[in-house]
């Protein structure tokens, strides 16, 4: 069992003027998850820690949040991992609603707006349309996109700009652009030519270092460069 | 602080089947629809799904829905519907050819088709051996699903509520009118209007302590229609997946197997070869979860330990990276394991309700006995029961169920928009919830949520789960009764109206609660073994007396009754189940 001290940023706006932040102490099995950390603060300590959570096992992007200053989803790290004192704030861009919980409409915003579907107006075959396994893999890592939002927070870029449309949104616009089966790529690449489109990127590669999906986010984003420059996908 | 809606089609639940029904609703521009989900959709539990969705597509070798619709019979322990079975596995090669127009990206066989794996219980001629079904995204199906729905939502303009939690249903002049919601982020209560309400809201296994469900799994659905007076269909059949992580609980797909993996007790052998001659680990779930138990009983269990190993160190790394690169990951973070080359310890995992709330093929709800429909109504996926899996299901039917019957739900939602006005709103219809949540929030001297729900999900797994015998199970029953009464008191620690997950945690608990009572005192009543469902102390299936689905209802003072209604059986008359 370890000894945990977890320090958490807490900040209700109805009755908080600023954030602040609170400990628990907290009894862990090395193998236990952070989430299951903040499980056991919140069912047994004090119920009024908010936080999103749902699968537990990091593929349903609801519990991204910074720990120890990085970008986690608190069910992918483990406790043997953090050390006997862990901080845990809210990600850092979007408005705290309370806590550990940010909103995240805007994120979503960012991704409705560059087309995040398949764009193909022909009329379908009877059967599947065929795609070689080498077309298929070409656009594979970004479908593994669970959008938990931690590669946009964590990008300076972003932090600056919060116009800025993200890497996320990036990222999925690039599932769609290498789609040998797409036809939205013009217009899409369009979108992400504007001012606050894929230029605002400085390649400082926290977007991947960030991602608990292990996506080559940046690689992803200079290829929709290369691709707006060319004016094809490559 | 109570919001007024109208709409003509409301779905509650942004899953699978949510999203499926929405996407059709949202086809005709007539008709006005809003999903309403407690999570953002992309949170969905659907997405946690891995291995494949199965349809007869025979991209590989020779299939036909014939031999799915058997297998699915067979699988289901001839308990499942067979009118329904064959609608599903008909509309199946339909419907994954519609999803890949949508945009799913599946993975691909050499002549760019889309790929298949072979899947526990799919086989070819009737049971002669395994075949190529499962079509899959790697080993993240249920992601490409859940994502290529949304999308396809974004793409039509569908309306969300996210963070809304429905947390009752009306009903008034013998037709459902819409839900009331309670909105996360302000705590303020909403009433939805509505013609035709889907609930969509999937499945409960968080009433057991080894689960692969999500925390959000609290069958929140059939526990309002339960008490609203709608009877739960089959609840005594719950499926344990047979390979979930050690200790944990998280699904390793039975793509694993389906790829070649095999399971292996403490002397190394592949002691499924005993179990199932001709499947072998591709057997049944019912069967291969059964026969690890047996094994850990038997005293075969690792180093004497509750786990045996899934084995698929002889994959080779091109397999594992390739087509289970999730599950390499999860045992990486969780186990510090590396699939390709060492065993992953495993032990079987609560799954899957087969049991929830009775439909027909077009999703619309049946009240009673007699098939009668609740006007109005809809449920779709796990959250209802058709029945096309029986006592159990196949991997790869659930989400073939999702998409299939949130389609036929969507189109029929939209045919009844048509046809009828909107209904009567009760008067005071948010008095009972409002009434209830204050109760939570008063009460200050009982015991939090989570202990509660730590007994339950306890006592249920070690009474209610794979092996269960009479005594047993009514220990569960007690225990459930004693756990409602101790609820009557418990502590909600947050008194705010801002996004209190304290309030609806303890609310959840409630629906946990209910969803175990019936479940166990079905248990209880069903004397027989079938599928998975196996009482120790009735061993052999009875055909004579139980081949019929249970009805079970909980009335306002707590108190359960059974009712019953006949299997449809078409082709396959049942005989003994071998693999």
């Amino acid at each position: 069992m370890l000894n945990v001290t977890v320090r958490i940023q807490r900040f209700n706006p109805d009755t908080d003027s600023a954030p602040n932040y609170q400990e628990f102490k907290v009894k862990a099995e090395p193998t236990d998850r952070v989430l299951d950390a903040l499980n056991s603060i919140k069912w047994y300590q004090d119920g009024s820690l908010t936080y999103r959570r749902s699968c537990a096992h990091g593929v349903c992007g609801s519990d991204a949040m910074r720990i120890n200053g990085v970008n986690r989803l608190a069910c992918k790290v483990l406790m043997r991992d953090v050390g006997s004192n862990v901080t845990i704030e809210p990600l850092i861009g979007f408005g705290v609603i309370k806590d550990l919980v940010v909103d995240m409409e805007p994120f979503f915003a960012q991704f409705r707006s560059v087309l995040p579907f398949l764009v193909n107006e022909d009329a379908p075959p009877q059967r599947e349309r065929l795609q070689s396994i080498e077309d298929r893999e070409r656009y594979d890592d970004t479908t593994k996109c669970i959008l938990c939002a931690a590669c946009t927070t964590s990008c300076p870029s972003f932090w600056a700009d919060e116009q800025f449309v993200g890497p996320a949104a990036i990222v999925n616009a690039h599932r769609f652009i290498f789609d040998s089966r797409d036809k939205g790529t013009g217009e899409r690449l369009d979108i992400l030519n504007d001012r606050e489109g894929v230029w605002r990127c400085r390649t400082i590669f926290n977007c991947t270092e960030a991602c608990p999906r292990e996506i080559r986010i940046t690689k992803a984003i200079g290829e929709v460069k290369k691709a707006i420059l060319s004016g094809k996908r490559a | 602080m109570i919001h007024t809606h109208t709409y003509d089609a409301i779905v509650v639940g942004g899953g699978g089947a949510g999203m499926m029904s929405a996407i059709y609703l949202s086809r005709d521009s007539r008709i006005r629809t809003a999903v309403i989900s407690k999570l953002y959709p992309t949170r969905s539990h659907t997405g946690a799904a891995q291995g494949g969705i199965g349809a007869a597509l025979g991209n590989l070798e020779e299939d036909h829905p014939e031999w799915h619709a058997f297998d699915t019979v067979k699988g289901s322990d001839y308990l499942g519907d067979q009118d329904a079975i064959e609608t599903m596995c008909r509309e199946a090669v339909d419907v994954i050819i519609e999803l890949e127009h949508m945009g799913l990206p599946f993975s691909r066989t050499p002549d760019g088709k889309i790929a298949q794996r072979p899947f526990g219980g799919h086989t070819h001629h009737y049971g002669q051996g395994p075949v190529r079904r499962s079509c899959y995204a790697a080993d993240r199906t249920g992601h490409m699903i859940l994502q290529t729905l949304y999308q396809n939502c974004i793409k039509n303009g569908v309306e969300f509520f996210d963070e809304f939690q429905v947390v009752d249903v009306m009903i008034a002049e013998g037709r459902c009118t819409g839900v009331i919601a309670y909105e996360v982020a302000t705590g303020d209560l909403h009433i939805f209007n509505a013609k035709a309400v889907n609930f969509a809201t999937g499945g409960f296994g968080r009433i057991f302590s080894i689960s692969s469900n999500a925390h959000a799994n609290t069958g929140d659905g059939p526990a309002v229609a339960l008490r609203r007076g709608i009877p739960l269909e089959d609840m005594e059949f719950y499926q344990f997946h047979p390979t979930g992580i050690y200790k944990m609980g998280i699904l390793i797909t039975e793509g694993v197997r389906g790829e070649g993996g095999v399971l292996r007790n403490d002397h190394g052998e592949r002691f499924m070869e005993r179990y199932a001659p001709t499947m072998k680990d591709l057997a049944s779930r019912d069967v291969v979860a059964r026969a690890i138990y047996t094994e850990l009983r038997e005293g075969r269990g690792i180093n004497g330990k509750r786990y045996v190993y899934l084995d698929a160190t002889h994959l080779g790394s091109e397999v594992i990276e390739k087509k289970l690169p999730d599950i390499a990951d999860f045992c990486r973070t969780y186990l510090g394991v590396d699939p390709v080359k060492e065993p992953m310890p495993i032990q079987p995992t609560a799954h899957y309700a087969m049991g929830g709330i009775p439909t027909d093929v077009d999703g619309r709800v049946l009240r009673d006995a007699q098939n009668n429909v609740l006007p109005g109504m809809y449920a779709a996926g796990e959250t209802a029961c058709v029945s096309v899996h029986g006592a159990n299901r196949l991997g790869t039917n659930s989400l073939l169920d999702l998409v299939v019957f949130g389609r036929r739900s969507g189109l029929a939602m939209a045919k009844f928009c048509h046809e009828t006005d909107l209904g009567p709103v009760p008067p005071n219809p948010t008095a009972e919830v409002a009434a209830e949540f204050e109760r939570l929030l008063v009460s200050d001297k009982g015991e939090p949520a989570a202990r509660l729900r730590d007994e339950l999900q306890d006592i249920m797994m070690d009474n209610v789960g794979i092996f269960r015998e009479g005594p047993g199970i009514q220990v569960a029953v007690d225990k459930v009764k004693e756990l409602k009464e101790r609820y009557k008191t418990v502590v909600v620690m947050d008194k705010g109206k801002r996004f209190n997950t304290d309030l609806l945690e303890a609310w959840e608990l409630k629906n946990l609660l209910d969803l175990a009572q019936v479940t166990a005192v079905s248990a209880l009543n069903r004397t027989e073994s079938r599928g998975a469902h196996l009482r120790e102390d009735f061993p052999k299936r009875d055909d004579v007396e139980w081949l019929k689905h249970t009805l079970v209802s909980l009335d306002s003072n707590d108190d359960v009754s059974i009712d019953y209604k006949p299997v449809t059986i078409t082709k396959f008359q049942p005989k003994e189940r071998v693999y």
